[in-house]
């Protein structure tokens, strides 16, 4: 029983957070948004440059064949720096699906090495997201997609090949669209009875990877919290000395402290395939939407009417938390899906019963 | 990472489970707040001591295992899943153990963490005062040296069951100039010493689950000083840190309630679906529960391999307050009318683990204490 993190785990996390420290500080990522595409390739080079896009391409592909477990700490990160870009799609979720796609060899040789080198994005489209993140830039989508008979497929779709339109976001830093061409035999990767398993291993590894950036996200909003009310002074005094601004940061650390340990079991829980997978990362999902809605909010109050404006950078991760609190499962669908494992025979109840 | 057992700890936990079925009581026990129950509750604590489980994380010479805080954890997973009586005496084990453990004599030690471990002595808390509640340090109550004893003089208030203890620690004033935490001594009082009168407060129960403690020229031999004299709040606090915070209330409590809420959902759900927020609170519960549960796991990782935890006493004791009340407000509202028929077979551990829980967030340092601390040593925010 080690329910922590190896050093190594700690010290390639270190490694990333000191990377986007320095390349996507906040005043880039506004310039970013400015751009056409709200992308940079610059910044997306130098995250290839520095391994994150191939972290889960296995070796023989050119990447470092890393597991859920090291994406646990690492999706905390691209929340805390809220990079504008989805790269837990290309880097975490389309990989583990390519892996797992059967009788895909062809595919796996051309896209893996790609996007372990950083020169392919992936999107990916299931039906539990009305929309398509970076279907604009990709290189390849990978679509769940219901055929006229209602059977589930899975669809590879080459980026130019690709009809969409696209959506605004009130996050500047998403891009979302539409795929709005019909698929069908030509795009078909596979159909029948291994579409499902795809599919809800799909939908359970990019919920976990936006849990993670959800509690990224809360954790970057305290920092930026006790920042404010440390400098902010009224009447005579730093507002963070007040009991009722105390409070309101400490029920956030609070609801940070119980996000995290949730995460990494549904980290481990992807990772062994555990019969409870699905329910263990809804838990991991509504805990983090929980703790980045609360850190949003709490935060926003103790910033007071700057934290209302435009210029000061707080509205860029309440934003991006609040569009991904819904993303890869809004909380109803989480909900619904705890609570059909919890309120069935198979529950895991009662001390000693929720572990392995 | 992992969570899983290693074979010595599921041959624990096999042996602990195992000792259990064979001992636990098969009908519950009367409340301990009462004295038909208190004794009952004493019967069972020495059963626990004589199987070597009244506290597994204490050293074997003094009657525990020198388990570990994983096998702690199993430990009272096995404990609330065999539904075993509530412990009696955790103030003792909890509190004044290890604090003798750290600062007492070797006298001290033989004399009392036996005796402790049996629950031959009941041991009463003596720190909280009229005037001393949240601001411990505001203690008034003095103990005066005269020769090889102290005269204790004051009143000590909320003794949780000091109305069957026959021992008290507690912090008194021996330097009488002095204020604030400076000049407090760390005393072993005898209930039974001329010149104490013990007050029952009733609960909202209408148990007498704690009292008021007055001393009136109360002398006490100076062999009962823990620690040095004027080092009290140090000796105090030296062992109110993390690992108390933990060991007061386990995951496993919880995720029993959070079963049982689950349960009693099932059984009733075609009433509660009346209201839909009532299946949110059993998920809720649920996974407020094992969040609980898994930030234990987590911690007490970090803890074995030599790191430093920060203020998990304090986000713990909000935490599980918070939860123990939703969950069982959830259970009122399930129960609807009939939640108040405190005879009612099913109603009646609801109802009152709902009054229980009320205090939650207010003893063991109320939850606005528990966040300045947060605010203050983890966020580093200014003092008020």
């Amino acid at each position: 029983m080690d329910f922590t993190f190896t050093e190594d785990q700690l010290a390639l996390r270190d490694s990333v957070s000191r990377f986007l420290m320095n390349e996507a500080a906040p005043e880039l990522l506004r310039e970013i948004w400015e751009t056409g595409g709200g992308r940079s390739p610059e910044l997306r080079a130098k995250i290839a440059a520095q391994g994150m896009t191939g972290l889960s391409v296995p070796e023989a592909y050119g990447g470092l064949g890393m597991s859920d477990i090291d994406w646990a700490l690492i999706t905390e990160e691209i929340g805390y720096y809220a990079i504008p870009d989805s790269l837990a799609d290309t880097a975490c979720v389309a990989p583990a699906l390519l892996r797992a796609v059967p009788d895909a060899e062809a595919l796996r040789g051309e896209w893996l090495p790609k996007i372990a080198d950083g020169s392919a994005r992936v999107a990916v489209e299931h039906p539990v997201n009305p929309w398509v993140a970076d279907v604009h830039l990709a290189d390849l989508v990978l679509a769940f997609r219901a055929a006229g008979d209602g059977a589930l497929e899975l669809h590879a779709v080459r980026g130019a090949d690709l009809h969409h339109s696209a959506l605004g976001s009130i996050d500047a830093s998403r891009r979302l669209a539409v795929l709005s061409q019909p698929l069908g035999a030509s795009t078909r990767l596979l159909r029948g009875a291994a579409v499902q398993p795809l599919a809800d291993a799909t939908v359970d590894r990019a919920a976990f990877a936006v849990a993670g950036q959800l509690v990224g996200l809360a954790q970057r909003m305290l920092d930026l919290s006790v920042d404010y009310v440390a400098q902010r002074k009224q009447f005579g005094r730093p507002i963070g000395s007040f009991q009722a601004v105390k409070h309101h940061l400490a029920d956030v650390v609070t609801r940070i402290e119980f996000a995290r340990p949730v995460l990494y079991r549904a980290a481990l829980a992807l990772q062994r395939d555990d019969r409870h997978r699905a329910a263990f990362v809804s838990h991991a999902k509504l805990a983090c939407a929980d703790a980045a809605w609360t850190a949003a909010r709490k935060g926003i109050q103790v910033h007071g009417a700057s934290g209302y404006t435009w210029e000061v950078d707080l509205q860029m991760f309440m934003k991006r938390a609040w569009a991904l609190d819904a993303a890869w499962g809004d909380r109803a669908f989480h909900k619904a899906r705890l609570g059909a494992t919890l309120f069935g025979d198979e529950a895991p109840l009662g001390p000693a019963a929720t572990l392995y | 990472m992992d969570l899983d057992f290693t074979a010595q700890q599921q041959a624990f936990r096999a042996e602990v489970r195992a000792w259990l079925h064979d001992n636990v009581p098969r009908a519950p026990l009367a409340s301990y707040d009462t004295r038909e129950g208190f004794e009952q509750h004493r019967v069972w604590e020495a059963r626990l001591a004589e199987g070597g489980y009244s506290s597994v994380i204490w050293p074997k010479e003094l009657g525990g295992r020198g388990s570990d805080l994983i096998e702690w954890l199993i430990f009272e997973e096995e404990y609330h899943a065999a539904g075993a009586p509530m412990r009696v005496n955790q103030n003792g084990i909890l509190l004044l153990g290890p604090t003798l453990m750290e600062f007492g004599t070797a006298e001290q030690k033989a004399r009392f963490l036996p005796r402790m471990a049996r629950c031959d002595d009941m041991w009463a808390q003596g720190w909280s005062e009229p005037n001393a509640g949240s601001d411990m340090a505001n203690i008034a109550s003095r103990a005066i040296r005269d020769g090889d004893e102290y005269v204790i003089n004051g009143q000590k208030t909320w003794s949780t069951r000091a109305v069957f203890a026959n021992w008290l620690f507690g912090l008194f004033r021996t330097h009488p100039e002095s204020s604030r935490h400076h000049g407090l001594s760390y005393l072993l009082v005898p209930l039974d010493a001329r010149g104490i009168t013990i007050r029952p407060i009733k609960a909202l129960n209408g148990k007498q689950a704690f009292a008021e403690v007055f001393f009136d020229d109360v002398r006490v031999s100076a062999a009962n000083l823990v620690g040095e004299e004027g080092q009290g709040w140090n000796v105090a606090m030296a062992t109110a840190g993390f690992e108390r915070g933990l060991l007061l209330r386990s995951p496993a409590r919880f995720q029993r309630t959070a079963r049982r809420l689950v349960e009693l959902y099932r059984r009733h759900q075609a009433a509660a679906d009346r209201d839909p927020s009532i299946r949110d609170g059993v998920l809720q519960a649920w996974m407020d529960a094992e969040a609980y549960n898994l930030a234990s796991y987590h911690t007490v990782g970090r803890l074995l391999q030599g790191g430093r935890v920060g203020a998990e006493s304090s986000t713990n004791k909000i935490f599980w307050s918070e939860l123990d009340l939703r969950m069982h407000e959830t259970a009122m509202r399930i129960l609807g009318p009939r939640a108040e028929l405190i005879d009612d077979p099913e109603v009646h551990d609801w109802l009152e683990g709902f009054l229980f829980a009320q205090a939650g967030p207010i003893y063991a340092g109320t939850n606005e204490i528990q966040r300045n601390i947060i605010a203050e040593r983890v966020l580093g925010l200014p003092k008020s």
